[in-house]
């Protein structure tokens, strides 16, 4: 008698993924996938792609997908949200579109506090157009627009989603995680099903910002790049949780 | 003269977009034809500001009134500006307190009303323009006076209704100043 | 037949849209099309509706995106300049097929331009607001009572088609009050089986999306969409003739300016001049087929605008340059007076 042990969420459907070797949406795909499956959501959710490599997120998870234009996804999840609130529907999104081009509806959605759920991909790096500098680079990182390493004189300073979503009242949950290796996958696993929790009690605005790998524009191996989260991503992306409004974690106001 | 067009002007905050109001919910409850345009910019308060009302039988071209057979004014550079505009033949009322020069034109009939005095005198301060208004309706006749009160009723927002009195007393003031 | 009420141009587009079924509204302050918003602002909360003051206009736009994809009304308005920041959005909505209204109340160019009435966005409308080979509806409403008429129709020619339309108004238009009969509430039937509302676990996935990254897919998108712009010129032109019957000079305006020329034209035929007008009430389509008839029959056009001639070119294409186009125009938030478009006849009547 054979069982199964490992199978594919049901909520992603079965188009091969067409991500670089040692890619982390892969992984944050699946996990994303398994909190659906796990809510039993899949019938009531709908998904909204950004422009990025995850642009054809909407080919991969099996509800139903929205693609929106660059950085716009939080607007078009509030207008979805607006007219059909018993749905649950999350943006997934990565560093270009959530922190440069979308900037304005990111910190806009999050100050309404929208009841939606936000999958920040931040790998500080634009992986689809071949390895610009990202607004989350970090401080002396070579890419191809900051060809000698980011100079914060002329190319500033990387933006930290979470600390500046923290300042905001609105938010109910701010995480940030990383998936370079079981523990940290596990951890955020937990992290994005409760950001889709979140949404079904109606508890408001979740983001989790995922630290993740670029093997490929970071010009290392996967195993290499896994390291390197923890070297040099973690010191400027701290883990941890940055909001937990109902646990009275990371409030902008003190309780009087 | 069954084709009115009038141009009521003066300051910002006079209340020449609510007098122009009154004519064009009164043409409604007639069933006229009519139009009204405000001018619109980014002067709330204190700036020049007019209204074009156009009361007619048959269907409004332009509500743009060029050339109005009547023109009420409450400062002098909107007289300096629509004084030479007026038809031959047209009427002005002017509020004769904020205007003090007169009229040049021969070939126009001119009502030099103290409407801004009056109201001050009668306890009504604001309502110079209801008392222009009420002699713009009893010298024209653009709009039949039985059906004012109800276009008042119409015009003033509903958590001042109790102003609903003193505007018809401004406006029977002016009537009878030019009676 | 309801009882006519006294609305100003902006408030009845509100109410219209309201009326339409609508009931997700997003805007972003500029004047002079605010009075939507505020109409919409007070009106939303007491229907069960959406009223949502954007961090954008672009933002904006992306709401209605976002609203359209699951099948309901969504609209916004707003003035050129804010239009043009919406140009992205549409294009994405045409790309993905999405039905909604935008509302231009136009107001004078370029740059932050002024604020006083204009015409100069007919470009802007008719050739397809953002990049990309697209059309949107345009329609042009010349009273308050086709701001009402034509929001609703809007509404369900863009649900029809799948695909934007915008109401092409002017300052004027949006600031006037005139009275309207509204129309009457109505239920949406259109098909809309291509929305997501989710599965339900009940059907495979629907995808609201305007990528193809396969260019031959990306070609047939394109042609399917172009042969729905066929069907909708044949089908869908609208425009209004006053006094062609025995017109020599044709006089082509639309919104204020056909208003203005209509007391020209009364004034003109005074004079023993013949002249009619056509007015476009949609500008896309335009109405070609209604200027080329008449090409036939008179001897010149009057393009009259608020714009540098921007119609005038689609009048010349339109009636294949049989007959001259004049061109009676002012532009910055200027009107032309009845007497400068009687001039203009007279000229072109020479």
């Amino acid at each position: 008698m054979s069982q199964v042990v490992f199978d594919k969420p049901k909520a992603l459907t079965d188009a091969v993924l067409h991500y670089c070797p040692g890619c982390t949406h892969g992984i944050v795909h699946r996990l994303v996938a398994e909190a659906i499956d796990e809510l039993g959501i899949e019938g009531r959710t709908i998904g909204i792609a950004p422009v990025g490599c995850s642009v054809m997120a909407y080919d991969y998870f099996a509800c139903d997908m929205i693609e929106a234009s660059h950085g716009r996804a939080p607007a078009v999840a509030t207008g979805v949200k607006r007219s059909m609130p018993e749905n649950i529907v999350f943006t997934y999104q990565g560093d270009g579109d959530l922190a440069s081009i979308g900037l304005c509806e990111t910190v806009s959605t999050a100050a309404r506090g929208e009841n939606i759920t936000i999958i920040f991909i931040n790998n500080a790096i634009y992986g689809m157009t071949g390895g610009q500098m990202a607004p989350t680079s970090l401080i002396g990182q070579v890419t191809q627009t900051s060809p000698y390493g980011r100079n914060p004189e002329t190319q500033g300073y990387p933006i930290n989603i979470c600390e500046l979503l923290a300042t905001l009242e609105a938010p109910a949950y701010l995480e940030r995680v990383t998936v370079n290796n079981v523990k940290n996958v596990r951890n955020a696993k937990k992290a994005i099903k409760k950001a889709f929790q979140n949404q079904v009690e109606g508890k408001g605005f979740s983001l989790i910002e995922v630290v993740s790998s670029c093997p490929t524009n970071w010009g290392m191996t996967p195993q290499k790049a896994l390291e390197w989260i923890d070297e040099h991503m973690l010191p400027q992306y701290p883990l941890g949780v940055y909001r937990d409004k109902e646990n009275g974690v990371g409030l902008a106001k003190k309780e009087a | 003269m069954s084709n009115y067009e009038i141009v009521i002007a003066g300051f910002g905050g006079q209340g020449l977009l609510f007098s122009g109001k009154v004519l064009a919910y009164a043409g409604l409850l007639e069933g006229r034809e009519l139009s009204w345009l405000p001018s619109y910019g980014p002067e709330m308060r204190g700036g020049t500001a007019n209204c074009n009302v156009i009361l007619s039988d048959t269907p409004v071209g332009s509500p743009i009134v060029d050339h109005p057979n009547v023109l009420m004014v409450m400062n002098a550079p909107s007289l300096d500006k629509y004084e030479p505009a007026v038809v031959e033949g047209g009427k002005i009322f002017l509020d004769s307190t904020l205007i003090t020069r007169e009229v040049e034109r021969k070939d126009v009939e001119v009502y030099r009303i103290p409407a801004t005095q009056m109201a001050n005198d009668m306890g009504i301060p604001g309502l110079a323009n209801m008392i222009l208004l009420g002699a713009i309706i009893a010298k024209t006749g653009c709009i039949k006076e039985e059906g004012i009160e109800d276009a008042l009723k119409k015009v003033i927002p509903a958590r001042k209704m109790d102003l609903l009195g003193s505007n018809l007393a401004a406006l029977n003031a002016g009537k009878e100043y030019v009676a | 037949m309801s009882e006519k009420v006294l609305m100003k141009g902006n408030e009845a587009i509100a109410e219209a849209a309201i009326l339409a079924g609508c009931r997700h509204y997003f805007g972003y302050p500029i004047t002079p099309q605010t009075e939507v918003a505020a109409y919409m602002s007070k009106k939303m909360p007491k229907i069960g509706g959406t009223f949502l003051q954007a961090e954008s206009e672009i933002a904006a736009i992306n709401m209605v995106y976002g609203v359209a994809s699951t099948g309901k009304r969504a609209m916004t308005s707003s003035s050129s300049p804010g239009i043009a920041l919406k140009c992205e959005g549409i294009s994405y909505m045409a790309g993905a097929d999405l039905p909604g209204l935008i509302v231009n109340v136009q107001r004078g160019g370029p740059g932050l331009g002024g604020i006083q009435p204009s015409q100069s966005d007919y470009f802007l409308a008719t050739r397809g607001p953002g990049h990309g080979d697209f059309h949107v509806l345009v329609l042009a409403p010349s009273s308050v009572q086709e701001m009402a008429d034509l929001t609703v129709k809007a509404f369900d020619l863009a649900d029809k088609y799948r695909m934007p339309a915008m109401l092409l108004a002017d300052g004027t238009m949006g600031q006037m009050m005139e009275p309207v009969e509204l129309p009457e509430p109505k239920e949406v039937t259109a098909d809309k089986s291509w929305a997501v509302t989710g599965t339900k676990m009940e059907r495979k996935h629907n995808i609201v999306n305007s990528l193809y990254l396969k260019p031959t897919e990306l070609e047939e998108k394109n042609i399917e969409r172009f042969e729905r712009y066929k069907e909708i010129e044949e089908k869908e032109c609208l425009w209004e003739e006053f006094m062609m019957e025995d017109a020599e000079i044709c006089v082509v305006s639309y919104g204020i300016t056909a208003r203005v020329s209509r007391n020209a034209i009364i004034e003109a035929r005074k004079q023993g001049i013949k002249v009619g007008m056509i007015r476009p009430i949609t500008l896309w389509p335009f109405p070609k087929k209604a200027l080329l008839l008449a090409a036939d029959k008179v001897k010149s056009f009057l393009s009259v605008e608020l714009n540098m001639g921007q119609m005038q070119e689609d009048i010349e294409l339109a009636i294949q340059c049989k007959r001259p186009v004049g061109l009676c125009k002012r532009v910055g938030g200027m009107i032309p007076s009845p007497e400068e478009v009687l001039n203009s006849i007279k000229e072109a009547n020479k």
